[in-house]
C-alpha cells in the first residue's frame, strides 16, 4: 500500500530526557522519523522536553514543543494542533506509556487522532507480563514454566512439576522483598516459606530459573501486509540473570546453528503476529537453555528500542526510518533499501564482520552501590566496535570504553594483580563492570575454557575466542619489536591488538610499534557496512577498520572536515555534545564540505551514516584516529565539540589540522599556572587557589587559602571527583581517592602534568555560566548568559539554570559578558568558549574557563536561536561572525521575551543505596527544559518535565539546615499561602510556627521511636520534600529521607535555592491556564 | 596451539590470496573448481553437503565458521560435493548442544579441503565484479607444498561449471524410497534426483510417500510409478547440459502435477519452451526477497543459482509467478494448460528461513485438484 494520504498531521512524542535505560537512542530513532515524515509530505509535530536532541532542532518539525512530557501537556498539543494521528513507538517507553494514557483518558478518541505504529491492544499485549505470557502460550510458545502457591503444600506441588532451580516472587511486595533463588530442597523450603510470610496476600509466584541460559535478540520489522524480516540477530555474551542493556552484545548470533536460527526466527514471527504489531520494528528475546537447547520466549518490546539502534548500527539497516515509513502506510516491498539504493527494504541484512557492544557504567559516581549486575539496567552509556572477527572486534570496544583499557588484556601489568587466583576465580562469577576483563585474566593465568565455563555459563565459543586473545597477548610478552615478521605481524592486529597494547607487551613505545609496524607494511584496511556482505555493490559512506588485503576506502577530492565524536555517553559527557558534533556536520556540509565523523558510540545521532558524509565507526584513540587521517587526508579535524574525548588527542593529532582554538591554549585554560596569570593580567579576579600533586602540598595550599575549599582533578569533565572539603582530614581523603590508588587513578591519576586544583569554595555565592563566539578576527559574541537555580557548590550540570538571568543585575552582567569576552581574546579563543562565574555581593568571580563546547550549547541554542554549534564549526573552517550573521546562520538581536530554565534528571531512583544529595560531582544523566512567560512558570514546566510531580497544596516536608533558616522560612511562607501544609522534625517546626505558619505533624528523626518523615513518604503522604544538608558528615537522617523521596517519586528539594524558585513558580502557576507554545512560534521561525 | 600451514588460493585472472589450509590434505596437494561465494551467517554444513554445490568452491562471506561444529542431523545428502571451502576464520573450538564433531574433523572425515584466514570480502568482491570464476589452491608450506605458478596453472586449468553435466555425478545410481511420515497415504511422488537435498525429500515425505529416482529416468518410467506428482529437484551446474532430463519432463507436462525447485525449475522452463541465461554474479545467499506475485506477500528466500530463467521467453505458455526484488529475476513460474509450477529459490531453506514452505503445500493441493478433475 503507498503512502496513506488520509491523514495530514502527525504527532510524534519523543523519549524525553536522558535516564538509564532510555538514552539518546531515541534521538537517533526520532530524529529519522521525524525527517521521514517531513519528506513525505506529512506536517509532524513533535513534542519532547530535551532541549540537548537534534529531534527538537526546530527544522526537524512544523511545530517543534519542548514542554513536560505528561498527558495534561500533550491534551494541550493536541487541542491546539489536531493532529490525525499519533506515532507512539519512536520515543521509547515514555512516549509508549504516555500514548497508552492518552487512549485510556479518552484524548485520541475525542480528538479524532489514530494510533499509527501499534495498537493499543498490542501495546498491552506486549506490556503486560501477564497477558503476554498467555498470549504466548496460546500460540503454542515454550515460556519459562510457573505457577501461584498460598501454601506450602501447593509451593510443593508446584516444585514437584517446574524442578529445580526456581525464583520466587512474592506478589504485591515493593522493592523485591521476599524475592528469593532456590537450588535445593532445603534452599526452597526457606525461600517459599519466606516468601509466603513477606507477602501480604501470603502468596508466591514460582518460576523455573532460567539464569545462566543463554540468551538472544532479534531485531523483526513488520508491515501491515504480514512482511516480516529480522534485520540483525543479536547474542548476547553475558548470560541470562543481567538485563541486556547492562550485557555484553554481539551481532550476529553465533552458536546457533541454522535449524535452531530458523526456528527462532519463525516463533520471533509469531509472537509479533499474536501481540498484533500492525507495522513497524519490535525487538523479542529468547533464552535457550545450553544443554538441551530448549527455547522459551523472555519477552518483546512493540517499538524501536535501545536494541534497535543497535542492529540499525550494526547492519546499517535503518530501523527507526522505515518503521516511520510503514507506519504511514508503505510496505517494506516499495521501500528500497538505503544503502545498495536498488534493492528494496524487504531484504534480511547479512553483515560480514563482528559486532560488539560494551555498555559503560558509572558507578563510581554513586557511592555504596554494589557494583553488581542484574536484571534492573545500571549502565549510563555504551561502545560499539566493528572488527572482521570477535577478538578484533571485542578488542576495539575494550579500548573505544576510554576506561583506560588498551584492549582486552591489560600490557602494562593488570589491573588484578593483587587478586590472588581464587579470589579472581571467584569474582568471574559474579557479572559486574570488570567481569570481561577478569575472565581474561583468569585464562591468562590458566584457568581453562571449561572452567570458566562452568563457572561463569559464559558460552564456551566466546570465551575460547577470548582465550586466543590472552594465548597470543603471553606468546608477544618479552619479545622485541624487530623480532616480528610481516605476517606475525598482521596476525597479532588482526586479533585487534593496539599499538599501545603491543608496546606493553614488548616494551616500547606506541611511536615505535606504529613505526615498525608501517615499515612492515602492515596497515588497516578500511572495509564497508554494505547489508549484504558484498553481494552488491553498494555506495556506503559507513566504514571500520580491520587488518586485510583490501581497502577500499579512497580520499575524496573535495575538501573534507573529520569531526571527532565523544564516544560513549557517561555522566558529564553525554548526547550534549554528540549533538554539537552533528551540528557541526550539518554547517559545514551547508558549507560545501565534505564531512568525515569519527565515533564509537551507536547510541547517536552523528553514528547515523546519513548525518556526515562519511563515518567511521572506530575508537577514538590516538591510533585509529590517525589511520584514518593518514587514509582520508582532511583538510582540518575538530575537536573542541565532543567534550573532553577528543581534546584528549588534540595535543598528538597533527598541529596543523586541528581547527579552532589551538591545543595550546586548551591547555592554557586548563593549566593552573597558565590561567592563574592569564586572570591576573587581565586584572580578573578569581577565588584564591593552588595546585598540589600530593596530599602535603594540598594541604599547604588549604593552609594558605582556608576551608572551605573546593579540590578537582585538572582535565576531567563532570566534576569527576569534586569535592568540596572543610578541613584537612577530608582534603587528605579526597587526595587520596585522587592519587593512583584510589577509583581515579585508574583514569589517569595525578601526575606533574595533571595536578589537583585546590580552591577556595565560595559559599552561598551565584553560580553562571556563559556560553561565546571568538572568530579569527577578534570579534566575540554572546550566546547567552545563565544564572543558576542551585549555588555554586552544586556542579553545574546537576545545577537548575535560567536563561535570561532573572536575578543578576544590568551591570554585574556587563560585567560578565566583559570578562568573558577579554579572556577569549587572550586565550586567542576561535570558536566556542565557556566561562563559568560565582558572583557573590555584586563581585563577580571567575572559577573556570574552556575554550570549547559546554554541555549548555544545546539549551543556549533552544532558548535563543542561535545555533552556537553550527556557527562555531564555521568559525573554525574560516568564517567570521559578521558573515555568518550576513548570511543568516547567526541571528542578530534579542529573540523573545520568554524564559527558559535548564533542569537536571538524576539517576538515584536506580541508586537505591546512595544519597540522593547534589554536590560538585556531577551525576546527573540527562537535562530537561522548560519555556514560559516567567521565571517561575518556566521553573515548574522544567521540575514537571524532569519528573517531578510539584503541584501546588498538598503536605510539605520541610527539614533546614541552621543556615538556611532565614532563606527556608520565606519559602515556607509562600508555599502556606497556596494551601500547602506542613510537617517538620522539631527544630523546623519551632521556626515555621513562630512565624505562625501551621505545622500538621512533628515528626521524630528516622532513628527515634515515634512517627517519622521516611515512612510517611514511603506510604504517600507526603507531596514535597525540602531538606538542605550542610557540610560533611556521616549519613544521616537527612540521607534516608531524601532516599525515600527519591526512591517513591516524591518531589525533592535539596537546596533552598531551589525551594525558593519553586515556590515562586508555584504562585504563577495555575494547571487550568497552562499555556504550550511551540519553539517555532518562540523563535519567530515561520 | 601448533603452526597453521601456510596454504594459498589462486584464480584463474590471477589473483592470489594467502590463508592458512584447513581440513583434508588435497590429493596431489591442489584443490580446483568453480569459486562461489554464500553470503547466509548460518548453515554452513548444509551448504557443504548440498550437492547443487558440486564442482564449486564454497567461499563463505561470514568470517566466523564452524562455530557451532556439525551434526549429522543436517547433512544435505551422504556426501560433500563441493571441491573446498574457504572461510575467513575456522572455529578453533566449536560450542552446540547439538554438535557431533568439529568442522574441522568433518572436512577431514569428507575429505574436503580447505583454505582459511583469507580475505573473503575483497574475493567476494571481486567475484562479485567478474562472476564466478575457476580457482585453485593448496598448501604452501610442509610436506606437499605447492607454489603460486602450480596453483595459477591448475586455476586456468579448471573448466568451470558452465557445458558440464554435473547431475549425472551427483544423482543416485538407483531409484529409492522415503516412506510418508504420517500414518497412511495413498499418496506417491516420484522425484526427480538432480541432487536432491535431504530436506526436500523430509519436506515431501510430509505429503506422500516419495520415490526418488535417477535423472536419466524416462517419463514412461516415471508414469509406469502410478505418480500423483512428478517432483524435480535442485541441482548443479547448467541446465542445458542435462537434456534427457529436460525432454523427459516435457512428455510429463500435463500428465501429471509437477512441481520442480532450483535447477528442477529451470529445466521445467525448457521443457516448456523457456530460455536460460547465466547472471551476471548469481544469487547466493538466504537474505533475497521474493514476492510471490499471486498474493503480492514478500517472502524470504535461500538462494543459490548462477543461471536463471528468462521470465518473457514462457509468456507463451506461463505465467511468472515470483520475482527476485533485488534484480527483478524470475523466481518462479506456473504453467497456464498445465498442472505445473516451479522456483527457483529454495523453499525447503536448510540453510535458510522458512517463509516459502507454503510450496510445499501449493504441490500438495495441486496434486488434490488434479486427482478432483480426473475422478469427476
Amino acid at each position: 500500500m503507498p503512502r496513506r494520504d488520509d491523514i495530514h498531521t502527525i504527532l510524534v512524542i519523543g523519549s524525553g530526557p536522558i535516564i538509564i535505560g532510555q538514552a539518546c537512542e531515541f534521538d537517533y530513532s526520532g530524529t529519522q522519523a521525524c525527517r521521514v515524515l517531513k519528506e513525505e509530505g506529512y506536517r509532524v509535530v513533535l513534542a519532547n522536553s530535551n532541549p540537548a536532541t537534534i529531534m527538537t532542532d526546530p527544522e526537524f518539525a512544523d511545530a517543534t514543543y519542548i514542554e513536560p512530557l505528561d498527558i495534561a501537556v500533550l491534551r494541550k498539543i493536541i487541542e491546539k494542533e489536531k493532529p490525525d494521528a499519533l506515532l507512539p513507538t519512536l520515543g521509547g517507553q515514555t512516549a509508549l506509556n504516555l500514548s497508552m494514557e492518552l487512549v485510556a483518558a479518552g484524548v485520541l478518541e475525542e480528538h479524532g487522532v489514530e494510533l499509527i505504529g501499534a495498537r493499543a491492544e498490542s501495546i498491552d499485549t506486549a506490556e503486560n507480563r501477564h497477558k503476554f505470557k498467555e498470549a504466548m502460550i496460546e500460540i503454542g510458545m515454550d515460556v519459562p514454566r510457573s505457577g501461584v502457591a498460598h501454601t506450602m503444600e501447593e509451593a510443593w506441588e508446584i516444585v514437584a512439576e517446574i524442578g529445580l532451580p526456581i525464583v520466587i516472587r512474592p506478589a504485591y511486595i515493593l522493592g523485591g522483598r521476599g524475592t528469593g533463588t532456590a537450588a535445593t530442597k532445603e534452599e526452597f523450603k526457606l525461600a517459599a516459606s519466606n516468601g509466603i510470610a513477606a507477602s501480604p496476600i501470603n502468596e508466591i509466584l514460582i518460576e523455573e530459573s532460567i539464569a545462566g541460559w543463554k540468551e538472544f535478540e532479534l531485531e523483526v520489522m513488520r508491515d501491515s501486509k504480514d512482511n516480516q524480516v529480522i534485520v540483525c540477530s543479536i547474542e548476547n555474551l553475558d548470560p541470562m540473570g543481567t538485563h541486556t542493556g547492562d550485557s555484553i552484545t554481539v551481532a550476529p548470533i553465533q552458536t546457533l546453528t541454522d535449524v535452531e536460527y530458523q526456528d527462532m526466527r519463525d516463533a520471533a514471527f509469531a509472537c509479533l503476529r499474536r501481540v498484533g504489531v500492525e507495522t513497524g520494528g519490535s525487538n523479542v528475546q529468547f533464552a535457550v537453555e545450553p544443554t538441551t537447547g530448549r527455547r522459551v520466549i523472555i519477552e518483546m518490546n512493540p517499538r524501536v528500542s535501545r536494541s534497535s539502534a543497535l542492529a540499525s548500527k550494526a547492519t546499517g539497516f535503518p530501523i527507526a526510518k522505515i518503521a516511520a515509513k510503514l507506519a504511514v502506510g508503505y510496505t517494506l516491498d516499495e521501500i528500497p533499501n538505503d544503502i545498495t539504493k536498488q534493492t528494496p527494504a524487504s531484504f534480511e541484512p547479512v553483515i560480514d564482520y563482528v559486532v560488539t557492544k560494551i555498555p559503560r557504567w558509572a558507578f563510581e559516581k554513586f557511592p555504596g552501590t554494589s557494583g553488581k549486575l542484574g536484571t534492573s539496567m545500571q549502565s549510563v552509556g555504551e561502545v560499539m566496535a566493528i572488527g572482521r572477527t570477535f577478538p578484533e572486534s571485542v578488542q576495539k570496544a575494550c579500548r573505544s570504553l576510554e576506561q583506560g583499557h588498551e584492549g582486552l588484556v591489560s600490557a602494562s601489568g593488570s589491573a588484578f594483580d593483587d587478586l590472588d587466583d581464587d579470589e579472581l576465580f571467584r569474582r568471574c562469577a559474579i557479572a559486574t563492570p570488570d567481569r570481561l576483563f577478569q575472565v581474561a585474566e583468569a585464562l591468562r593465568r590458566g584457568r581453562t575454557v571449561d572452567e570458566l565455563y562452568a563457572h561463569t555459563m559464559i558460552d564456551p565459543w566466546f570465551l575460547d575466542q577470548l582465550s586466543i586473545v590472552t594465548e597470543e597477548s603471553e606468546a608477544i610478552k618479552g619479545r622485541t619489536l624487530a623480532s616480528f615478521s610481516k605476517a606475525e605481524m598482521k596476525r597479532v592486529k588482526q586479533l585487534g591488538f593496539s599499538d599501545p597494547q603491543l608496546a606493553g607487551l614488548c616494551d616500547t613505545t606506541e611511536e615505535a610499534v606504529r613505526t615498525g609496524r608501517k615499515a612492515l607494511g602492515v596497515l588497516p584496511t578500511f572495509k564497508t557496512v554494505d547489508t549484504c556482505s558484498a553481494e552488491f555493490d553498494a555506495e556506503t559512506p559507513y566504514h571500520y577498520s580491520t587488518y586485510e588485503d583490501e581497502n577500499e576506502v579512497h580520499p575524496s577530492d573535495r575538501q573534507s572536515v573529520m569531526i571527532l565524536g565523544s564516544g560513549p555517553n557517561r555522566i558529564g559527557q553525554g548526547i550534549e555534545f554528540d549533538y554539537c558534533c552533528v551540528h557541526a556536520s550539518f554547517a559545514l556540509q551547508d558549507a560545501g564540505f565534505e564531512t568525515i565523523m569519527v565515533n564509537c558510540n551507536p547510541e547517536t545521532v552523528s553514528t547515523d551514516y546519513d548525518t556526515s558524509d562519511r563515518l567511521y565507526f572506530e575508537p577514538l584513540t590516538y591510533e585509529d584516529v590517525m589511520n584514518i587521517i593518514e587514509v582520508e587526508n582532511p583538510m582540518g579535524i575538530i575537536v573542541s565539540l565532543g567534550g573532553q574525548t577528543p581534546l584528549k588527542l588534540a595535543d598528538r593529532l597533527p598541529q596543523e589540522l586541528v581547527l579552532g582554538t589551538s591545543p595550546a591554549s586548551i591547555d592554557a585554560a586548563e593549566d593552573r599556572d597558565l590561567w592563574s596569570s592569564l586572570c591576573a593580567r587581565l586584572e580578573i579576579p578569581q577565588p584564591a587557589g593552588g595546585t598540589a600533586t600530593t596530599v602535603e602540598g594540598a594541604l599547604a595550599v588549604a593552609a594558605k587559602i582556608g576551608y572551605p575549599a573546593l579540590v578537582r582533578p585538572s582535565y576531567v569533565l563532570g566534576g569527576r571527583g569534586m569535592e568540596i572539603v572543610y578541613d584537612d582530614e577530608s582534603l587528605t581523603k579526597a587526595m587520596e581517592q585522587m592519587g593512583v590508588a584510589g577509583s581515579l587513578g585508574k583514569e589517569g591519576g595525578l601526575s606533574a602534568e595533571r595536578p589537583v586544583l585546590v580552591d577556595r569554595f565560595l559559599e552561598d555565592a551565584t553560580e553562571v555560566d556563559v556560553d561565546a563566539l571568538r572568530d579569527k578576527t577578534g570579534a566575540c559574541t554572546i550566546g547567552g548568559v545563565m544564572e543558576h537555580v542551585e549555588e555554586a557548590g552544586v556542579h553545574s550540570g546537576d545545577s537548575a539554570c535560567v536563561l535570561p538571568p532573572p536575578n543578576l543585575t544590568p551591570a554585574t552582567i556587563a560585567v560578565i559578558e566583559d570578562y568573558t569576552k577579554r579572556i577569549a581574546a587572550d586565550l586567542e579563543v576561535c570558536g566556542l568558549i565557556n566561562v563559568q562565574y560565582a558572583v557573590k555581593n555584586g563581585q563577580v568571580f571567575v572559577i573556570e574557563a574552556n575554550p570549547r563546547a559546554s554541555r549548555t550549547v544545546p539549551f543556549v541554542a533552544k532558548a535563543t536561536g542561535r545555533p552556537l554549534a553550527k556557527v562555531a564549526a564555521r568559525i573554525m573552517t574560516g568564517s567570521t561572525i559578521a558573515e555568518l550573521e550576513a548570511e543568516g546562520l547567526m541571528p542578530t538581536g534579542e529573540i523573545g521575551d520568554h524564559w527558559s530554565v535548564k533542569e537536571a534528571v538524576l539517576p538515584f531512583n536506580r541508586f537505591p543505596e546512595t544519597d540522593a544529595l547534589l554536590g560538585p560531582e556531577m551525576r546527573s544523566t540527562g537535562e530537561v527544559m522548560g519555556i514560559d512567560m516567567t521565571p517561575g512558570l518556566a521553573f515548574v514546566k522544567s521540575q514537571l518535565a524532569a519528573g517531578s510531580q510539584l503541584k501546588r497544596g498538598g503536605v510539605v516536608f520541610v527539614s533546614l539546615s541552621d543556615r538556611d533558616k532565614e532563606a527556608g522560612l520565606e519559602v515556607a511562607k509562600i508555599l502556606a499561602e497556596l494551601g500547602s501544609t506542613f510537617v517538620a522534625t522539631a527544630g523546623t517546626a519551632a521556626l515555621l510556627r513562630d512565624a505562625g505558619l501551621a505545622v500538621d505533624k512533628v515528626v521524630s528523626k528516622f532513628y527515634e521511636d515515634g512517627e517519622n518523615a521516611v515512612a510517611m513518604i514511603e506510604r504517600g503522604e507526603i507531596d514535597l520534600v525540602i531538606n538542605t544538608p550542610r557540610g560533611r558528615g556521616a549519613r544521616a537522617d537527612g540521607g534516608y529521607i531524601r532516599t525515600a523521596a527519591a526512591q517513591s517519586g516524591v518531589p525533592l528539594v535539596t537546596t533552598v535555592a531551589a525551594a525558593a524558585a519553586a515556590a515562586r513558580g508555584l504562585r504563577d502557576w495555575d494547571d487550568d491556564k497552562l499555556v504550550v507554545r511551540s519553539l517555532q512560534s518562540i523563535l519567530g521561525i515561520s | 596451539m601448533t603452526n597453521p600451514t601456510a596454504a594459498a588460493l589462486v584464480l584463474a585472472d590471477g589473483s592470489v590470496f594467502e590463508g592458512e589450509h584447513i581440513g583434508a590434505t588435497p590429493a596431489g596437494g591442489i584443490a580446483g573448481g568453480e569459486v562461489v561465494f554464500n553470503t547466509a551467517l548460518s548453515g554452513y554444513q548444509e551448504v557443504l553437503t548440498d550437492p547443487s554445490y558440486a564442482g564449486q568452491i564454497v567461499t563463505f562471506t561470514y568470517p566466523h565458521i564452524g562455530n557451532y561444529g556439525t551434526s549429522a542431523a543436517d547433512n544435505e545428502s551422504t556426501g560433500m560435493y563441493a571441491r573446498g571451502v574457504i572461510v575467513r576464520d575456522l572455529a578453533r573450538r566449536h560450542s552446540s548442544w547439538r554438535a557431533e564433531q568439529s568442522l574441522d574433523a568433518f572436512l577431514q572425515f569428507h575429505k574436503l579441503s580447505g583454505i582459511a584466514g583469507v580475505d573473503t570480502r575483497r574475493l567476494t568482491r571481486l567475484i562479485r565484479s567478474n562472476g564466478a570464476m575457476p580457482g585453485a589452491f593448496g598448501p604452501t608450506e610442509g610436506p606437499g607444498a605447492v607454489d603460486i605458478s602450480a596453483l595459477t596453472a591448475a586455476a586456468s586449468a579448471e573448466p568451470g561449471t558452465d557445458g558440464i553435466d554435473l547431475v549425472s555425478t551427483v544423482t543416485t545410481a538407483a531409484p529409492y524410497s522415503v516412506a510418508y511420515r504420517g500414518d497412511a497415504t495413498a499418496r506417491r511422488i516420484v522425484a526427480y534426483d538432480f541432487g536432491i537435498k535431504s530436506t526436500i525429500s523430509w519436506h515431501l515425505s510430509g505429503i506422500g510417500d516419495v520415490e526418488i529416482v535417477p535423472a536419466s529416468t524416462s517419463a514412461a518410467d516415471v508414469l509406469a510409478r502410478k505418480p500423483d506428482g512428478v517432483f524435480l529437484s535442485n541441482g548443479p551446474g547448467d541446465p542445458e547440459m542435462s537434456p534427457y532430463a529436460s525432454d523427459a519432463i516435457r512428455d510429463l507436462i500435463g500428465e501429471v502435477p509437477i512441481f520442480g525447485i532450483c535447477l528442477g525449475h529451470q529445466l521445467l522452463s525448457l521443457a516448456a519452451g523457456g530460455r536460460i541465461e547465466k547472471l551476471p554474479f548469481g544469487h547466493h545467499g538466504a537474505n533475497h526477497p521474493v514476492r510471490d506475485e499471486t498474493t503480492g506477500k514478500v517472502e524470504i528466500t535461500s538462494q543459490n543459482h548462477n543461471f536463471a530463467v528468462v521470465g518473457e521467453s514462457l509468456s507463451a505458455v506461463a505465467d511468472v509467478t515470483h520475482i527476485n526484488l533485488n534484480d527483478g529475476v524470475c523466481e518462479g513460474m506456473a504453467l497456464r494448460d498445465a498442472p505445473a509450477f516451479s522456483v527457483q529459490h529454495h523453499p525447503e531453506a536448510s540453510p535458510g528461513p522458512h517463509d516459502s514452505a507454503y510450496l510445499f503445500g501449493r504441490f500438495e493441493q495441486l496434486m488434490n485438484d488434479f486427482n478432483a478433475k480426473a475422478g469427476a
